[in-house]
């Protein structure tokens, strides 16, 4: 069946069966690969993308849930000229990233944390941020997001 | 490990050194010196003595308007400078690092400088890397007399381009990188001196250029490069000295992250091909069982799915997409034996491990000097034991395994992220049953690896390479998390027996008899001076593959050792720091590490009731690092990680950023396993299947921040990417002894935290 709805701000349509994740219909269907696959069981966040601003684990939302929703993902988070979301410039300036491959659930999660509190506090952090960074950069991740929200910097780099 | 899974390093007779009772031991390290030397391919040639060598890396990387100086590095008339690195990303940055190394010695404008991936071709075998490995199999004295071009023969012969070992700078780096900035820049040096009729000693370089000051006259590299690429390189050019270094040392942005923050990067998963078809698979449960039988049509009857292959122990459904694959796979009832390993569970190989331990048998593999025994027997001697126990370790590589397969026109094209290129084509050759110049492997980046991605133990390279054969389309094959958590090669289950001697508040003997699948001995440093000490390893073999998991087997043996000291120190009422300390070497790195780290951690200030603080000391892969963990304990007695210090002494830091980054997740990452990862058995078959019940420390109860500190000691380059890890786990259970009393002695501690 057609499901009809909107990825950064685009009309999309996608062939797809209605139990199909969004995850699978964004990355197979629509070519978008930024989001990524780490479980299938929304226990790792790797797949984060924002449902009509809110977050949420594309590995497990049926794609027929987001029909006329908005949908926003890793791709749509820069400006129409090209310049980088606030939350991703902290990331490079952090030097969060080491394989990478999180980092996109990371930064979606950052984002709808930001949009949601204004300023995070090290508690609203904790509780917020539980997608899964097997390299460990979760001290790097807590530095941008402070340093994000104009914080201060604690960059505990040498 | 099942038990060495890599080939054998095949050195010629006339550079074997004088045999050595301990040989096995000595092939056992090289494999966990980076899991490495004998796995994979590649390089880097040094020198191109070996023209056809020389004219393939030409052929492959070099085009119009560049200028080819080694296997992996040109210089186009544009002035850019490119670097062809044989080592992989997984995330460990080295990239940057080695480009950091190469620019350095060239004097080359960073900003022109790019980074590339080394083509998976034999003609880019790593010869640095065999340089580097190479005095750890036959003596510094031996390999310091071999030509480049016996050693790039031998190399080639491996073949060797495998990112592990936290190989990359220490070998990579130190032997290639340098030396060839350095010999290139000289010969970029002597072209300018030829073409600006000058001395070569009145010249200078910078920024990418050759600048005669007296005349006011310069040349670009650019305009150098064709003439300075027929010049002949120096095998032993000046290197610059520490205090010239411009860019080794320094914290530089790494090159790969933007691509990481906007979702650009492509992964071996997101690697897409027109008309492109997707797999999943699911294996036996049981490691070593056969697919006895499946019928096909639920599969098939699912929407979008075209067809399921029947691996000798698994199934495989393509479908149109992954999802749909999956709905097919889930809908299948594939039946397997349990290879005859239902009697298999993690109780039975502890129980199996003890028992061999306390048999009193011939150990097949030991180390150690000294009568221990005597020390042990000694009149007034304190004789302390305790056991140890550590489970598999599954490597939960944030991206799970994905690998692309087109077979068209007689050749399979494979595109993936493995730490091997090489021995990717070798063995997908194999199970294709093609020759290796018909396989062309392209290498992608990676989301994480810590061990699981060397080719030897990869099966999805197998896989694909059958599947390929069998369908006309280009298929990728994605496993589940479900399957990369259940068919793992993990580190292994180990079990360990210490005991020792204490006379006056000094230890006078030691034994550390340890059970598992393979040896350490002469992989981990015992760093302690003790009078009589004893290191016994006997092998065990379950029906799982062990593979070399972060840090391999300094993570156990870090564990064993350094818990084992805060007992000791117990027992001899002594506090622990000060109890390592005198028993390391007077004025040594060690000493320096320990200090700092205590220093750094305010070791002797007073905490509040509840609240502990554990050391530990790990040397590993060239590097000493030593760990302090601050802990609480929560109302059920589990404990929560306040504070984290790391002092490290890896002789010099390249990119002292990415450097602090490697450390701070080799800490945290030990921290996690020591915490809730725990690979279980039962009939033979992994207990577990995902996050869900495979806990990976999270941000909340990571340490906030690690506070890690560089000795910049000048001493032989050390590895990064591992060394982090190990002292981590017995820190934080020294810790919670220092908190509660409570000492743990198996992992993981969650449960055995619980009051």
């Amino acid at each position: 069946m057609a499901i009809a709805f909107s990825v950064n701000g685009k009309p999309v349509s996608v062939e797809a069966d209605a139990d199909t994740p969004l995850l699978w219909a964004l990355r197979d269907d629509l070519g978008m690969t930024g989001t990524k696959f780490g479980c299938g069981i929304a226990a790792c966040g790797a797949c984060s993308v924002h449902i009509d601003g809110a977050i949420a684990r594309s590995c497990s939302v049926p794609v027929s849930d987001v029909a006329g929703k908005s949908v926003t993902t890793i791709e749509g988070l820069k400006a129409a000229d090209g310049t980088l979301h606030r939350v991703q410039q902290a990331w490079i300036d952090a030097q969060v990233p080491q394989c990478g491959y999180c980092q996109s659930g990371q930064i979606m999660a950052a984002v709808a944390l930001i949009e949601q509190v204004g300023s995070p506090s090290d508690a609203q952090i904790d509780e917020a941020m539980t997608n899964i960074c097997r390299c460990g950069t979760y001290p790097r991740i807590r530095t941008a997001i402070l340093a994000a929200t104009g914080a201060a910097a604690q960059t505990g780099e040498a | 490990m099942a038990d060495n899974p890599t080939p054998d390093l095949d050195i010629p007779e006339a550079i074997q050194p004088e045999a050595k009772p301990r040989k096995k031991g000595v092939k056992r390290r090289i494999f966990l010196a980076g899991s490495a030397l004998l796995v994979g391919g590649g390089i880097f040639g040094v020198w191109w003595t070996d023209s056809s060598v020389k004219a393939k890396a030409k052929a492959l990387t070099v085009g119009p308007g560049e200028h080819g100086f080694q296997t992996w590095m040109k210089i186009a008339e544009d002035d850019t400078v490119t670097l062809f690195s044989p080592h992989i990303d997984f995330g460990q940055g080295s990239h940057t690092a080695l480009g950091q190394m190469l620019a350095d010695e060239l004097d080359a404008d960073w900003t022109r400088l790019k980074i590339e991936q080394a083509p998976a071709d034999l003609s880019f075998a790593n010869i640095a890397l065999g340089k580097g490995f190479l005095p750890e199999i036959v003596g510094e004295a031996v390999a310091g007399l071999l030509p480049d071009a016996i050693i790039g023969m031998l190399v080639r012969s491996m073949p060797l381009m495998i990112t592990g070992g936290s190989s990359a700078i220490r070998f990579t780096g130190e032997v290639g990188m340098r030396k060839t900035g350095a010999a290139v820049r000289a010969a970029l040096i002597a072209e300018a001196a030829d073409r600006l009729g000058v001395p070569a000693d009145e010249l200078t370089t910078a920024d990418s250029k050759v600048t005669h000051a007296k005349s006011g006259r310069s040349l670009r590299y650019g305009e150098l490069a064709a003439g300075a690429a027929t010049r002949s390189l120096s095998s032993d050019p000046v290197l610059k000295t520490r205090d010239q270094w411009k860019l080794i040392g320094q914290p530089v942005p790494r090159r790969d992250i933007p691509a990481k923050v906007d979702g650009s990067a492509v992964y071996g998963i997101d690697f897409t091909l027109p008309d492109m078809r997707v797999a999943t698979i699911a294996s036996a449960p049981v490691r070593g069982g056969k697919l006895e039988s499946v019928d096909e049509a639920p599969a098939l009857a699912v929407k979008g799915v075209e067809k399921v292959v029947k691996l000798d122990d698994a199934v495989i459904v393509v479908a149109k997409g992954y999802w749909q694959a999956q709905k097919g796979l889930a809908a299948l009832s594939p039946k397997f034996t349990d290879g005859g390993h239902a009697a298999v569970s993690t109780s039975a190989i502890y129980a199996a491990q003890e028992k061999l331990r306390k048999a009193g048998g011939e150990p097949d593999n030991q180390g150690g000097d000294g009568d221990v025994d005597a020390a042990f027997g000694a009149a007034d001697a304190k004789v302390i034991e305790a056991d140890y126990r550590v489970p598999f370790l599954h490597h939960a590589m944030m991206e799970p395994f994905a690998l692309t397969g087109h077979f068209k026109d007689g050749t399979l094209h494979l595109w993936g992220g493995l730490q091997d290129p090489l021995s990717t084509r070798t063995k997908a050759a194999k199970a294709a049953g093609l020759d290796v110049d018909k396989v062309v492997f392209n290498p992608m980046i990676m989301g994480g690896g810590f061990g699981r991605r060397f080719p030897d133990l990869v099966e999805i390279i197998d896989q694909v390479a059958v599947l390929a054969k069998q369908v006309p389309y280009p298929v990728k094959l994605i496993w589940s998390r479900e399957q990369d958590v259940r068919t793992g090669t993990y580190r292994p289950q180990s079990s360990a027996g210490l005991k020792a001697s204490l006379k006056d508040g000094a230890i006078t003997g030691w034994r550390s008899d340890y059970v598992q699948s393979g040896n350490a001995e002469g992989e981990v440093p015992f760093i302690y001076n003790i009078p009589a000490t004893s290191r016994r390893h006997f092998a065990y073999q379950s029906n799982q593959i062990d593979g070399p998991w972060r840090s391999v087997n300094a993570t156990q043996m870090g564990f064993y050792t350094e818990s084992f000291m805060d007992e000791l120190a117990a027992a001899a009422g002594e506090e622990p720091y000060r109890f390592r300390r005198k028993h390391l070497a007077p004025g040594s790195r060690h000493i320096a590490v320990l200090d700092e780290v205590a220093k750094r951690s305010n070791w002797d200030s007073p905490l509040p009731d509840g609240v502990g603080r554990g050391i530990a000391i790990v040397e590993s892969f060239g590097t000493i690092v030593a760990e302090v963990i601050e802990v609480s304990l929560k109302d059920d007695g589990t404990p929560r990680i306040l504070k984290a210090f790391a002092v490290v002494d890896c002789g010099t830091t390249v990119n002292p950023l990415n450097a602090e980054a490697q450390i701070m997740g080799g800490l945290i990452m030990g921290l996690s396993s020591a915490m809730g990862e725990q690979i279980t058995l039962d009939k033979g078959a992994v207990m577990q299947s995902n996050f869900s019940d495979y806990p990976i420390l999270k941000l909340a109860d990571a340490p906030p921040q690690v506070d890690v500190h560089f000795i910049e000691s000048g001493a032989k380059t050390g590895g990064i990417g591992e060394p982090g890890l190990p002292p981590a786990s017995p820190a934080l259970a020294n810790a919670i002894a220092a908190a509660s009393g409570k000492r743990i002695r198996n992992l993981p501690l969650v449960d055995q935290a619980k009051a």
